[in-house]
């Protein structure tokens, strides 16, 4: 299972990263927002705070804002951000 | 429906020219613009810069016109928000729904602009001077945004 991740804002800043291509084994199982936010935590200590500290991260799957349940498919393209502040 | 993201300034006049000049069924046209403030939170802000998420933007402003539309009695909207960076007093934004009787109008007008505020991907980084001392901050949403946007969902 391939997908696509960009991050947004305070968080591409902070993690230095503005995409980033990831492969999972087919045997992953039900992979969600959440799943995939604990998995990227486990990088570093600034990962961690950045995806599941205070800052209430949102997560989107191809263009749509989604919850922390929202599953994700093979070919997805997923970002993460902090909540928005245009206007 | 016109939806722009762009760099460049608008012309709020020429636009709501054009959109309310379109067909003659429209008797109220409501518009809002944003513009940058020269202070936040205390501090003077010289710059302001904001980002998107290209592709998300347009998609995500669309579905929040068209459910203005499944609400209320609009004849035509526009939106055009800017990106990149801005001084105090550029606009932001614009805003502007055309209807036959205004209250449609109003609403909509409204409307777009607190899901604008809390679901289209933006995000805004200023600029602050204080004791001479410059500092880049990003923008923190705000409680009130929310609460606005949440009043709409109660029934009218």
């Amino acid at each position: 299972m391939k997908i696509q991740i960009f991050y947004f804002a305070r968080l591409k800043e902070t993690l230095k990263f503005s995409t980033e291509n990831l492969e999972f084994p087919d045997d992953i199982g039900d992979l969600t927002i959440l799943k995939l936010k604990a998995h990227l935590a486990k990088r570093s200590d600034v990962w961690q705070q950045m995806l599941l500290g205070k800052l209430k991260v949102r997560g989107a799957i191809n263009h749509e804002l989604v919850d922390d349940n929202a599953a994700i498919a093979d070919g997805d393209e997923v970002a993460f951000f902090p909540p928005v502040t245009g206007g | 429906m016109t939806v722009r993201v762009q760099t460049e300034d608008f012309d709020a006049g020429t636009e709501i020219n054009q959109l309310r000049n379109a067909t003659g069924n429209i008797g109220a046209v409501v518009s809002f613009i944003g513009q940058v403030r020269d202070l936040n939170q205390g501090d003077a802000v010289s710059l302001l810069t904001l980002e998107h998420y290209p592709g998300m933007t347009e998609k995500a402003l669309e579905a929040i016109v068209l459910q203005a539309k499944s609400r209320w009695d609009i004849v035509d909207s526009l939106i055009i928000h800017r990106v990149g960076t801005l001084q105090p007093t550029d606009q932001i934004v614009l805003v502007a729904v055309t209807s036959s009787h205004r209250g449609d109008a109003f609403k909509a007008c409204e409307f777009i602009m607190d899901y604008l505020k809390t679901e289209a991907p933006f995000w805004k980084k200023e600029v602050t001077q204080f004791e001479g001392q410059t500092t880049e901050r990003w923008v923190e949403a705000k409680v009130t945004d929310d609460q606005a946007r949440e009043r709409w969902l109660k029934p009218e």
